[in-house]
C-alpha cells in the first residue's frame, strides 16, 4: 500500500485533504440510496472505475480486501429474499422479488465503498491522510497515534511471527497455540512491546518531543486541487438528485 | 464485529460519529489534564501490539477452532480508560483504511461498538472495582473474562440496533439479535481468557504495568485521623440532629411484648432487681435518653451527641490498648 501511494501519478499529487472529502462525500451519498435504488448506484460506481482505470490501480488487489468485508454484509443481505418476497418483476416464469434487490444493492453499497476507500489510502498514504485529518481539526494526539501504530504495525507483526515461528517448529503438527502457553507468548510479546516503548520515549524526548506531532505537506492546497473537490462533489451530487 | 458501511444509513452513521467524537474530545482532555507523555509512545506501540497479537491463533482446547485476544479490555487494564480508547480509535481507523475492516463511515459505530465498551464499561464497572480492594490473578482473570463477555454483548447489540435504525435488514428484530448475541457469547469467553492469560503474566512478571492496582489502594485507604474526624461528624448529625426526628412508636421488641404480655416492659419483683434499678437510677446520667425531670428537646440531642462520643472513645481506646497489648507481647 505504501509503494502504490509513494507513485507520482496525477491522483497521488492531488491534495489529500480533497480526496478524503471527495471519498467522504461518496461513500454518505452510496449508502443514502435507498435499499432498492440498483440503477443509483450502478451509478456511483462510475467513481471508483474512472479512477482505478486512470490511475492504473489493480482491480482484483482491491477486490481481495473484501474477503473480510463481505461476509458480514453478506450474513445480513442473505435473509432479505426470504423476509421480503413482494414481487418487483418476472423474466418468464422466474419472479425477481424486492427482497432480492435488497440483497444485491446491499452487496454493492459494501464493495462501492470498500473500493472508495481504498482509492483514497492507495493514493494517499496514511501519513498524508494523517495531515487532512489535521487540516479538519482532528487533534494532533489522535493524528501522532495513528502514525505512531502505523510505524510499529510491521515490526511487531515481523516479531510476532517469529515467535510463532519458533513456537510452531518447536511443536510441528500442531493448529495454532496451546492454550497453556497462551500468556507466556503473547505476554513476552506484549513485554518486550512496553520495553520498546519506553526506549523510543526516551530516544522522542532526546530529539525534542513534546506530545505534537510536526508534519509539512509536500503540496499546498492548490487551485486543481479545488477543481477536483468541486467537479467531484457536483457530480455526486447530481447522480444523488437524479437517481434519487 | 467490524461494521461495513454498506450496514449503516448516513443518519446513523453520522449520529454514531457524533457520539464517538464527543467520547474522544473527553479523552483527550482528561489525557491532557493527566499530562503523562510518556503514555503517548505507549498507545502508540500498544495500538501495534493488538494489531500483531490478532495475527495469532490461540487454539480453543476440544473445539478445533481458534481465537484471538480482545483488543480493549486489555488496553484499559494497560493504559487505562482514556488513552485506550484514543488507542483503539487509531487501531479501528487503520484497520478500516489499510484491510477494508470495517467502513469509514461506520467508523463512529464501530468505535463505539468496540471501543467505547471495552475501555469505559470495562474499566470504571469491572475492573477498578475489583482491582480497589486486592489485586489477585482470580480478580485479573474475572475481571477480563466478563469484561469480554459483557463489552462483547452490548457491541453486538449495538450493531442489531444499529442495522436496524438503518433500515438496511429485512430481517426482524429478534431474530437478528438471537443470531447475534449467543456467537458473541462464546467469542467473548474465549477471548477473556486469552486476555487473562495475558494480563496474569503480566502482573505474575511485571504488576506495575497493570492500572490502578498499587496506587489506587494506597489512595483510597483513609487515614485513622480521617476516619475519627468522619465518624465524629457524622454522630454529631445524628445523634444530635436527626434524634429530633426518631419515632416515638415502640421499636420491633417492645411492640411484640407489648402484644404478647400486654405491656412494653415487664415487672420484676425481688430484693435483688430493686437493687440493681437503685444502682442504675444513680449512675444513669441522662435517664430515658433526656435530662433528669425534663422533657426538653436539647436533652434528647445531647444524649445522642454523648452516647455516640462514650462509644467511640470505648471503641477506639480499646482497639488501641489491643494493639498496644499486642505489640507488646511480640516484642516479648
Amino acid at each position: 500500500m505504501d509503494e502504490l501511494a509513494a507513485r507520482d501519478t496525477w491522483l497521488n499529487r492531488v491534495h489529500p485533504l480533497a480526496k478524503l472529502l471527495v471519498t467522504l462525500a461518496c461513500i454518505s451519498v452510496t449508502v443514502s440510496f435507498s435499499k432498492y435504488n440498483l440503477v443509483g448506484l450502478l451509478v456511483m460506481a462510475v467513481y471508483p472505475a474512472s479512477l482505478f482505470i486512470l490511475n492504473e490501480l489493480s482491480f482484483p488487489d482491491a477486490l481481495r480486501r473484501l474477503r473480510v468485508v463481505l461476509p458480514l454484509v453478506c450474513m445480513v443481505g442473505l435473509f432479505n429474499p426470504f423476509f421480503d418476497r413482494e414481487p418487483a418483476a418476472s423474466f418468464g416464469s422466474f419472479t425477481v422479488t424486492y427482497g432480492m434487490i435488497s440483497m444485491v444493492t446491499l452487496m454493492m453499497k459494501g464493495i462501492l465503498a470498500v473500493l472508495s476507500s481504498y482509492l483514497l489510502v492507495a493514493s494517499t498514504g496514511i501519513e498524508s491522510l494523517c495531515y487532512a485529518l489535521r487540516r479538519l481539526h482532528v487533534p494532533a494526539i489522535l493524528g501522532t497515534q495513528i502514525l505512531l501504530t502505523c510505524r510499529y504495525i510491521s515490526l511487531l507483526l515481523a516479531e510476532a511471527d517469529r515467535i510463532v515461528q519458533a513456537y510452531s517448529l518447536r511443536a510441528p503438527r500442531q493448529k495454532g497455540v496451546h492454550f497453556k502457553v497462551w500468556g507466556s507468548l503473547a505476554g513476552q510479546l506484549l513485554l518486550r512491546s512496553m520495553d520498546r516503548a519506553n526506549e523510543v520515549y526516551e530516544s522522542m524526548s532526546l530529539r525534542g518531543f513534546t506530545g505534537e506531532f510536526y508534519d509539512h505537506p509536500k503540496n499546498a492546497f492548490q487551485w486543481k486541487d479545488a477543481w477536483y473537490l468541486i467537479l467531484w462533489l457536483l457530480l455526486i451530487a447530481a447522480a444523488r438528485y437524479f437517481w434519487r | 464485529m467490524h461494521m461495513a458501511d454498506a450496514l449503516i444509513s448516513p443518519a446513523v452513521g453520522g449520529a454514531m460519529y457524533a457520539a464517538s467524537a464527543a467520547t474522544a474530545a473527553y479523552s483527550i482532555h482528561k489525557i491532557r489534564l493527566l499530562n503523562e507523555p510518556k503514555k503517548i509512545p505507549l498507545m502508540g506501540v500498544m495500538g501495534a501490539f493488538v494489531f500483531a497479537t490478532q495475527m495469532i491463533n490461540f487454539t480453543i482446547p476440544g473445539t478445533g477452532s481458534s481465537g484471538h485476544l480482545c483488543g480493549g479490555m486489555l488496553l484499559t487494564a494497560l493504559l487505562g480508560p482514556y488513552a485506550s480508547f484514543l488507542t483503539m480509535i487509531a487501531v479501528l481507523l487503520i484497520q478500516c483504511l489499510l484491510f477494508a475492516d470495517g467502513g469509514l463511515l461506520a467508523l463512529g459505530c464501530n468505535v463505539w461498538n468496540m471501543a467505547f465498551y471495552g475501555c469505559f464499561l470495562g474499566y470504571f464497572l469491572l475492573w477498578r472495582p475489583m482491582m480497589k480492594q486486592k489485586l489477585s490473578r482470580g480478580r485479573i482473570i474475572a475481571a477480563s473474562i466478563l469484561g469480554c463477555i459483557l463489552t462483547l454483548q452490548l457491541g453486538a447489540f449495538s450493531v442489531t440496533l444499529e442495522t436496524l435504525l438503518s433500515g438496511i435488514s429485512a430481517l426482524p428484530f429478534g431474530i437478528f439479535a438471537a443470531t447475534m448475541q449467543p456467537i458473541h457469547l462464546a467469542i467473548g469467553l474465549v477471548e477473556g481468557l486469552i486476555t487473562a492469560a495475558v494480563l496474569v503474566f503480566v502482573y505474575e512478571s511485571r504488576p506495575e504495568f497493570l492500572m490502578d492496582c498499587h496506587t489506587e489502594e494506597k489512595k483510597n485507604r483513609l487515614s485513622v485521623r480521617s476516619t475519627i474526624l468522619i465518624l465524629a461528624v457524622l454522630a454529631l448529625v445524628i445523634g444530635g440532629g436527626l434524634s429530633l426526628a426518631a419515632s416515638s412508636n415502640p421499636d420491633g421488641l417492645e411492640w411484640s411484648m407489648e402484644r404478647v404480655a400486654g405491656s412494653a416492659e415487664l415487672e420484676a419483683e425481688g430484693p435483688a432487681y430493686d437493687t440493681a434499678a437503685a444502682i442504675q437510677e444513680t449512675t444513669a446520667l441522662l435517664p430515658d435518653y433526656a435530662f433528669k425531670n425534663s422533657d426538653s428537646a436539647a436533652g434528647t440531642s445531647f444524649s445522642g451527641v454523648a452516647g455516640a462520643a462514650v462509644v467511640i472513645v470505648v471503641c477506639v481506646g480499646g482497639c488501641l490498648l489491643f494493639r498496644a497489648f499486642s505489640k507488646k507481647k511480640r516484642h516479648e
